[in-house]
């Protein structure tokens, strides 16, 4: 990628408020995305994060405001040409949202049986690629009701990467993971970033991989409804004067802290 | 914690100098000596007036959430009456820090939103426009299934054959047992309630008539759709409520899989050419309960029965019946899955799609059924 590349903005969102009927989420919220970044998406919980993501992917139409996709306006776009432009994201949801009717390899094959002309045989083998990505080869066969809810949602990720998205959205891809499984997905997430060059924005509470893998963005603020911070978390924890990013950042610093004396 | 004797929570309100002094003395276990009420805690500030409120907890023997729930209204009720402040130094401190989490969490919720009461005439309307507004949608879903049939049927939507077929099977295969209960049944009745009537007049054999007629032309197309509003169209609304909840539908939208071709259409395709085959097969049982039970209360021979009924029985009705259950077939599908897909995300709501799913069908058939007898009878046929 060329240097010019790599400050080109993916995603613009300008002045975006989302509201559930008269109540307001989140008010007048501009911000980019830049190519190659992977860019967070921060808060207490029930601040609006998945609410912000989903105007974001074009699940709730935003009560102001635009979306830009690669320069052009999401909402504006015909229902067709939005389902292309859909076509460039991966979406892991919150609950992982695995269809239950299918077991989890049909889960991943479908989006590639709907949208690729490739025979069966290589299907399975991108189902068995994706699955092993994420640490599940085994499960192609179960139910998703079978699963833990770890692996559901691992087995949600190998579903939203199916396409090999160039705008993988994730919702608390972590939550509920085991330290080392958790790790591997942070090494996960880079991979897709720096490796393949997918423009990642991700929800996440977990201070650690919000340290290890971010380098761009955004905190949101739930009582006032607004963003109050905007930058990488590293950045944000080292020099954010902000009591409420301060105090959230912090946990994290007093943990590792703990872990170090108690280790020492 | 354990069994042992307790003594009921007391407390009294002492006035020395400028402070004023909460004595705290027994045993303030919510479960076994009761939680005290709101008025207690009012009337032990309104008692205390103002100044310093010290709260002494030297006589306190065993407790629990009891305590903390009567120190929080009182802490309450103070900051709402200005002017005193509550000292609790002397208070066990994990009941402190407990009463210091509740502040945290009732000042987060502050500004919560106000549930308003509206008037009558305000939700009457509210239904009206609501209810025209689903008129509107379930139209346009008739619509886009008219126009996005062809589509699927030639390959080039999202939908997969093997939904189709799976769906098929289940709504058809599945269905056999009881279309034929309900339908040889109805078909026993009309034959009883015929005989009885008819036999007066010694025209015992226009039971084959009645039987053919009312069966072809009417009783297996209405009840087959019935028995799959119940079994069928219920289903639908609660599998697709369900996903609904799950977020499922939302990853279909997601991956740019459109919901309505991807699950309403293969639906919609199982049902309409599963509900004819269904509807022959009632008739046939229908017709056989009908035959079974004119023989055996009628003094008619089997080929007289026959005969008569071959000749009641022209093809038009059966194409009549046909029409009819195509026409429900669509309705039942529509309704199951137009209500499964416009329900809310939690359990309740799958229950009530399921409920109301299997309402609108059957109205929607017996209302149709009724449209279809007043236009073919204006038609003449």
């Amino acid at each position: 990628m060329s240097r010019d590349e790599s400050l080109l903005s993916r995603l613009e969102v300008r002045n975006l408020t989302v509201a559930f009927g008269t109540n307001v989420v989140q008010r007048d919220l501009s911000f980019e995305v830049r190519a190659h970044s992977i860019f967070a998406v921060m808060g207490g919980s029930g601040c609006g994060k998945s609410t912000v993501l989903k105007a974001m992917i074009g699940l709730l139409s935003p009560a102001t405001g635009t979306v830009l996709v690669d320069g052009e306006d999401y909402e504006a776009a015909g229902e067709r040409r939005r389902i292309e432009i859909r076509r460039r994201f991966g979406v892991l949801s919150q609950g992982g949202a695995l269809w239950s009717s299918m077991t989890v390899g049909e889960n991943v094959a479908l989006p590639l049986q709907m949208f690729t002309l490739f025979d069966a045989s290589s299907i399975r083998a991108l189902v068995d690629l994706k699955l092993a990505l994420v640490g599940l080869e085994s499960a192609a066969e179960k139910m998703p009701s079978e699963l833990s809810g770890g692996m559901r949602k691992r087995a949600a990720l190998a579903r939203a990467l199916a396409l090999d998205p160039d705008i993988p959205f994730f919702d608390e891809p972590s939550a509920g993971l085991d330290p080392i499984t958790s790790n591997r997905l942070d090494d996960l997430i880079l991979e897709l970033s720096s490796g393949l060059g997918a423009t990642v924005v991700i929800v996440t509470h977990e201070l650690p991989s919000l340290f290890a893998i971010c380098d761009d963005g955004i905190f949101l603020d739930g009582e006032t409804g607004r963003a109050i911070a905007r930058g990488a978390p590293r950045s944000l924890r080292d020099g954010c004067g902000d009591p409420t990013v301060r105090a959230f950042m912090e946990r994290g610093r007093r943990a590792t802290d703990a872990a170090r004396g108690t280790g020492s | 914690m354990n069994g042992g004797p307790l003594h009921p929570p007391e407390w009294t309100v002492q006035h020395r100098g400028p402070d004023t002094v909460l004595r705290l003395a027994g045993d303030w276990i919510a479960c076994r000596t009761g939680v005290r009420s709101p008025a207690d805690a009012r009337r032990t500030v309104d008692e205390a007036g103002n100044g310093t409120l010290r709260i002494d907890c030297a006589q306190l023997g065993q407790w629990d959430c009891g305590l903390v729930v009567f120190l929080r209204m009182v802490r309450d009720r103070a900051r709402a009456a200005t002017g005193i402040r509550i000292d609790d130094a002397a208070v066990p401190q994990a009941a402190r820090q407990l009463l210091a989490l509740t502040a945290a969490a009732t000042s987060a919720t502050h500004g919560s939103r106000k549930v308003a009461h509206k008037s009558i005439a305000v939700r009457a309307g509210e239904n009206v426009l609501r209810a025209g507004k689903e008129v509107g949608l379930a139209t346009a879903l008739v619509g886009e299934s008219a126009l996005r049939a062809p589509v699927a049927l030639a390959g080039r939507a999202r939908t997969r054959a093997v939904d189709v077929l799976q769906l098929a099977g289940e709504a058809g295969f599945g269905a056999l047992l009881i279309v034929a209960i309900c339908n040889g049944l109805v078909g026993d009745i009309l034959a009883f309630i015929g005989a009885v009537q008819f036999r007066r007049f010694g025209a015992g054999i226009y039971v084959a008539d009645l039987v053919g007629i009312a069966m072809v032309r009417e009783m297996a197309a209405v009840m087959t759709a019935i028995v799959m509003a119940g079994r069928t169209g219920g289903a639908y609304a609660a599998h697709i409520a369900t996903m609904q909840g799950n977020e499922e539908i939302d990853a279909l939208k997601t991956f740019g899989i459109p919901p309505f071709d991807f699950l309403v259409l293969p639906r919609v395709l199982a049902l309409v050419t599963m509900m004819p085959l269904l509807y022959l097969y009632g008739c046939a049982v229908g017709l056989l309960g009908g035959y079974v039970v004119g023989i055996a209360t009628l003094n008619i021979t089997s080929s007289a029965f026959l005969v008569e009924l071959q000749e009641a029985v022209a093809g038009r009705q059966f194409a009549i019946g046909l029409v009819k259950s195509l026409a429900f077939g669509a309705l039942v599908a529509l309704a199951g899955c137009h209500i499964g897909l416009r329900a809310g995300r939690s359990a309740a709501e799958v229950g009530r799609a399921a409920t109301s799913a299997v309402v609108a069908g059957i109205i929607g058939v017996i209302a149709l059924d009724a449209l279809f007898t007043a236009c073919t009878n204006a038609m003449g046929i």
